[in-house]
């Protein structure tokens, strides 16, 4: 009988970067999340400033004069040619210099660092977006597979109308909806999230009750959906074919062999929709009037604060890129086809 | 007589719609006995074979009769108990170990898991490493730790074979388990199911559209023709003396490596799922037929104490008279070649590596000749072939036509040399637009290589589906509505739309049915002959080679190792390699002579 | 299976004939009901959040205009922004797509790095980014929804142009020296647009979630315009005196929304079952 196996690998003979194949993968990726950032924050910049006249008259106002306007440029070192001020923005923000809140400036006629002002909003964006995450996967995958094994009965078409409700309705809708229905009507819970300055949102913890609501009830929809989607191709597939024609349970199929293939993808889909809530918890901080970092962004918007909008989008983007990163550092190592060496 | 320990009876198979697949099959297998299941394209052999382990595919279902295996009645228990009975009874060697392993669980473990789940008292470890060592691989912790893509199509096939083994069983149906796998391991792989069916005492069902194949590992034979057995009794005497007419079809098409022969093709279509006739499924297609043969359907008749056949005039089925091939066109003198490649170095270029496709390949083919180039997967053909057609660049080296050196791709090439050099792909299913007619499929390379006007073109369009015996009616039809064997003509006719003077054919046949490659392997042999093409004809059937092939060029990894006019290579090879692949290759004439 | 026959197969579909139907009833309402409207949207008519009575149905709003007339009026603004701003993302997406996709030269990672980037930016963030510095108003809406759909239409437009270059029928075309344009036009483009305009109806839906959120939040249409969702965020103080400000815009969007997600979801489903419908048994 002559040589049947495929000749093993001599360990010695590969070279060094794919034994560790995992570890390069890591750094070339965190690499490239960090050259995107630095990207992101240029376009960002460019992007703010396209009208730089603007911020000097949104923070004079009405008193705008031209005197005042350039003793204004002046002092906020307008005048400096732009890849300057990029510069010194960034690496003003890489040491912890969020720079100067132009609004604020203007209301109180004091230069007002923007790290001050988000520390408290961070916390309370923070408590708001890991309720919703902690509830959200669990949930998505637990109804996902349900509704993947049950595909085509009823109880899968209830699932997937419902979820495909959900996933119509813009926040602010179901939001103000929930409103409407929950607070005003049945009085039962809080429209709007005050908290008394000096306290945090764990002492009034109702208030987290309709935001996280209306953040699950689209996102929620569209994870459950696509891990479901997901799940039956994989219960499609001849390698679960094959099991069931080996004549292992269903439940060992499912759990055992169906759901490992389908957990690289349902990673994915759970980052794209993690990203998808920074979206969400702005609008939906909006409509409740949440002290979170969202609702303030959007008033930054709409006063035309430049400094504020650059760095607290920059602290977002990071929060964005990172989600990015880890989800496909994390599909890397549950999918054995991508981490092994070929 | 020992036990048998498979009966199927009368067993019936339909869509949820009510359409019948499989109808009224009944046979039965002993230990230590091979059963090869042989039918092509919608005879319904996988849909029987997944039904001996209760098993049917989405949309499918058992209407009807019996499957025992070992005294245990399959048919009618529920899921849960059929679970347990799989594995341990009856177990399933699929047809693409690559895409039946899963991805995500270590090989070790897809076999060792079935033990934990059939037979948890037994001694994980050492059955496992025992049951790799039956079926040629290795049992150390380290390879039992790879996933299924770290394992070669061999191995992979190997571990599926395995699993199917761990527990025990009495029968294993093997379906199709050589496709895909090159010609040498096949053979390997055919001699060790021997060896374990006899150790084993193993029933073995082999499912197969390949009658070579089946030939020399099978003691029964059942033939399946749109959902019924047709044929079935001891192999060597089926193979010898077919008495149904589709079995002497099927059998006068399959080429043979080492005899260069005249294929005979069965003309018609095989019968979709819901187009079958009254009365015998075949009588369209068949020579014998006679008037009863259209109005009623024949039964399932012994002939003989183990031999059965479905036809009512099966006393009238001819001998096999393979026809000798007519001899290579006889030349006027030497001629000088139409196509020349010379020094020939192509390389795929990956992220990190680079392969190399071919090392300096030089040959030349003359006018009307047909070139075979064969080798196995990853030998180079294929890109040669690209080369050839101006798809891929060169490294190094040139094409040349009639003298004039060509430019590498097709875009910098004159019209004329375009128009001269044409080619036919192997996937029938790609290589048609298929959101294009039939008609403007064919017209396009008139229009563009030949300049003829739109109407000059479709009324070329009429000439050429009637060259390549296609109704004329298929011109206004979109190519899923064709067989693929038809879609293989259109695609023939294409080509010949430009008038070329070669033709290169990359495994155009490789798809298909054998009845319809003969079809089209006669077809080529006609438009040869009618108009005097040259062909390159890339390959790696030695029997295809055989039946059309003028001279032969070997490959083996991409290196020219041997080339010389067909005969001779075929039945006394000098290189080592051909002498392998000329080997390995199944044949029906080497197992002819009774045992 | 040709996309006309697949699409009319989804209306059989109990969600799709719903679907289909809200549709239809919705764009009447959109495209003729200004023409119902009893007042002037912009004209304030009455006194402020009154409840509805005779002269005005559905009541007045915060400055005392006309609710039911705003509300006729008030739907063409998102649907017509949004299917213009979806209209754009995908012309430009598909032509970066399939210069992407069949081009084996640096074009290929360049534009898809250039991709990259944008989708490394979370939507609303790129709006109010883009709001901040180019000013909030229309045209910049419509700019930047079109290019938050741009890169992932740009991927599977490249996706689905790699996978069908290397088919037999596209490089027979290249063999017979056809032109690049010509290959893309007739070859492949005719082969990847079911593909790549199988999600066109939930983009659409996307479009005018976004728009109608920035709208909402007070970047995008500015008053006095008549837009639904301008019309919640104006409103939303006092819905205790009169609700039905909020109430009837907020229902028509939704409605909105879900009837064509209804309806793109089941054509979707149906052309991707028409494919699934060839795996018959062997």
């Amino acid at each position: 009988m002559t040589e049947l196996a495929a000749p093993e690998l001599a360990l010695a003979d590969v070279p060094r970067r794919r034994r560790h194949p995992f570890a390069f993968f890591v750094l070339r990726r965190v690499a490239a999340g960090l050259a995107t950032l630095f990207v992101v924050s240029i376009l960002l910049f460019v992007g703010t400033n396209v009208l730089p006249g603007d911020v000097a008259s949104a923070v004079l106002g009405r008193d705008s004069t031209p005197a005042g306007l350039a003793a204004i440029r002046r002092e906020l070192h307008l005048n400096r040619p732009a890849p300057e001020r990029y510069w010194s923005w960034l690496s003003g923000f890489v040491q912890g210099n969020l720079g100067s809140s132009v609004a604020g400036q203007a209301v109180s006629g004091q230069p007002t660092p923007i790290s001050g002002l988000i520390s408290d909003r961070i916390k309370n964006t923070a408590v708001l977006a890991l309720f919703t995450v902690v509830l959200l996967v669990p949930l998505s995958i637990g109804f996902g597979v349900f509704a993947a094994t049950r595909a085509g009965r009823s109880v899968d078409h209830a699932i997937t109308t419902t979820s495909l409700v959900a996933i119509s309705l813009p926040e602010f809708v179901t939001g103000t909806l929930l409103i409407l229905l929950v607070s005003q009507w049945l009085g039962l819970l809080p429209g709007v999230s005050l908290i008394p300055i000096g306290e945090t949102v764990f002492s009034h913890l109702s208030i987290l009750v309709l935001p996280v609501l209306t953040l699950l009830a689209a996102s929620l929809a569209q994870t459950v959906r696509m891990v479901r989607a997901g799940m039956v191709e994989v219960l499609r597939s001849d390698y679960v074919e094959w099991a069931r024609l080996s004549g292992h349970r269903e439940r060992d199929v499912v759990l055992r062999y169906a759901l490992r293939n389908a957990l690289g993808p349902t990673v994915q889909v759970i980052a794209l929709n993690i990203q998808w809530l920074v979206g969400g918890i702005v609008v939906t901080e909006y409509v409740f009037g949440y002290p979170g970092l969202g609702q303030a962004l959007v008033q930054a918007v709409s006063a035309r604060d430049v400094p504020y909008v650059q760095s607290v989008g920059l602290l977002i983007a990071i929060v964005y890129i990172s989600l990015n990163v880890i989800a496909d550092l994390l599909v890397v190592l549950l999918v054995p086809k991508l981490r092994t060496a070929q | 007589m020992s036990d048998v320990v498979l009966v199927v009876e009368d067993l019936q198979m339909e869509l949820f719609s009510g359409e019948p697949i499989v109808e009224d099959v009944s046979f039965q297998l002993e230990p230590g006995k091979v059963l090869g299941l042989v039918g092509e394209s919608g005879s319904g052999k996988t849909t029987t074979a997944l039904a001996l382990l209760g098993y049917t595919r989405p949309g499918v279902r058992i209407a009807g009769g019996t499957v025992t295996v070992c005294g245990r009645t399959l048919t009618g228990r529920p899921e849960r108990e059929l679970r347990r009975l799989r594995g341990q009874l009856i177990a399933y060697v699929p047809q693409d170990p690559a895409s039946s392993l899963n991805p995500s669980v270590r090989v070790g473990d897809q076999v060792g898991d079935l033990l934990r789940r059939h037979a948890p008292d037994r001694d994980l470890d050492r059955e496992v490493a025992r049951t790799l060592e039956l079926v040629q691989l290795p049992s150390s912790r380290e390879f039992r730790r790879r996933f299924p893509h770290q394992l070669s199509g061999g191995q992979q096939q190997r571990i599926a074979i395995a699993a199917a083994l761990v527990c025990r069983p009495a029968v294993v149906v093997l379906d199709e388990p050589t496709t895909g796998l090159d010609v040498v391991t096949q053979s390997h792989l055919l001699e060790e199911i021997g060896l374990l069916r006899q150790e084993m005492e193993l029933a073995i069902v082999y499912v197969s559209h390949d009658l070579a194949v089946v030939a020399s590992l099978a003691d029964q034979i059942a033939v399946m023709y749109a959902g019924r057995i047709v044929e079935e009794g001891q192999a060597a005497g089926v193979l010898a003396a077919p008495r149904h007419p589709y079995t002497w079809g099927l059998l006068s098409s399959v080429p043979d490596p080492h005899e260069p022969r005249r294929l005979r093709s069965i003309p018609g279509v095989a019968v979709g799922v819901g187009d079958r006739p009254d009365g015998c499924a075949f009588a369209p297609r068949c020579p014998q037929r006679v008037g009863v043969c259209v109005q009623a359907m024949p039964t399932l008749d012994r002939i003989q104490p183990d031999w059965r056949v479905r036809c009512f005039e099966w006393h009238r089925t001819p001998t096999l008279a393979p026809e000798a091939r007519t001899a290579a066109r006889l030349s006027a003198g030497p001629m000088p070649p139409v196509l020349g490649v010379e020094g020939l170095r192509a390389e795929h270029r990956g992220r990190d590596s680079t392969t190399v496709a071919a090392r300096d390949v030089s040959f030349a083919i003359s006018p009307g000749e047909c070139l075979a180039l064969v080798g196995e997967s990853g030998s180079g053909k294929t890109t040669i072939a690209r080369c050839i057609a101006g798809l891929h660049a060169p490294t190094r080296g040139r094409i040349v036509l009639d003298g004039t050196p060509l430019a590498p791709l097709a875009g910098r090439r004159p019209r004329e040399a375009r128009r001269r050099i044409q080619i036919v792909f192997q996937n029938p299913n790609d290589s048609l637009n298929p959101r294009h007619l039939v008609a403007d499929t064919i017209a396009r390379p008139a229009r563009v290589l030949r300049k003829l006007s739109r109407k000059e073109a479709q009324h070329a369009v009429g000439e050429l589906l009637e060259r390549v015996r296609l109704p004329a009616g298929l011109a206004k039809r979109f190519p899923s509505e064709l067989s693929g064997g038809e879609r293989q003509r259109v695609a023939i006719a294409r080509a010949l739309a430009a008038h070329p003077d070669l033709v290169v054919c990359d495994e155009i046949t490789s798809a298909l049915d054998v009845s319809v490659q003969a079809a089209v392997l006669e077809l080529l042999a006609t438009l040869r002959a009618e108009l005097g093409l040259a062909l390159l004809f890339i390959t790696h059937d030695l029997g295809v080679v055989a039946s059309i092939a003028d001279r032969v060029l070997v490959l083996e990894d991409g290196l020219l190792c041997e080339e010389g006019p067909v005969g001779p290579l075929l039945s006394r090879p000098q290189h080592e390699y051909t002498r392998r692949l000329v080997a390995a290759a199944p044949s029906l004439t080497e197992l002819r002579a009774p045992v | 299976m040709t996309a006309l026959a697949a699409r009319l197969r989804f209306a059989r579909t109990g969600s799709g004939r719903f679907g289909l139907a809200a549709c239809f009833l919705l764009l009447a309402l959109i495209l003729i009901g200004p023409l119902f409207a009893p007042h002037d949207p912009a004209g304030i008519v009455g006194s402020p959040l009154q409840r509805p009575d005779a002269n005005f149905l559905l009541g007045t709003d915060s400055l005392g205009r006309d609710v039911l007339s705003r509300v006729l009026w008030g739907g063409r603004s998102i649907v017509g922004l949004a299917a213009l701003a979806t209209g754009l993302a995908y012309v430009v997406g598909i032509a970066i797509g399939l210069v992407a996709g069949y081009s084996r030269t640096l074009v290929d990672p360049l534009l898809m790095r250039a991709m990259d980037v944008i989708l490394a930016f979370p939507p609303l963030l790129f709006l109010l980014v883009l709001a901040t510095g180019a000013g909030q108003n229309v045209d910049v809406l419509v700019f930047g929804v079109a290019t938050v759909h741009v890169p992932s239409i740009a991927r599977i437009v490249r996706a689905a142009t790699q996978e069908t270059a290397v088919r037999g029928y596209v490089e027979a075309s290249v063999a017979r020296g056809e032109r690049v344009h010509a290959v893309l036009r007739h070859e492949i483009l005719p082969n990847i647009l079911g593909t790549v305009l199988a999600d066109a109806g939930i983009r659409l839906t996307g479009s005018i979630i976004i728009i109608a959120s920035v709208n909402f939040l007070g970047l995008g249409l500015q008053p006095p315009a008549a837009d639904w969702a301008l019309m919640i965020a104006e409103n939303r103080g006092g819905t205790t005196l009169q609700p039905w400000a909020v109430a009837a815009p907020a229902f028509l969007i939704a409605f909105l929304t879900v009837a064509v997600n209804l309806v793109a979801d089941a054509v979707a489903r149906s052309l991707g079952r028409s494919t699934a419908q060839k795996r018959v048994a062997r």
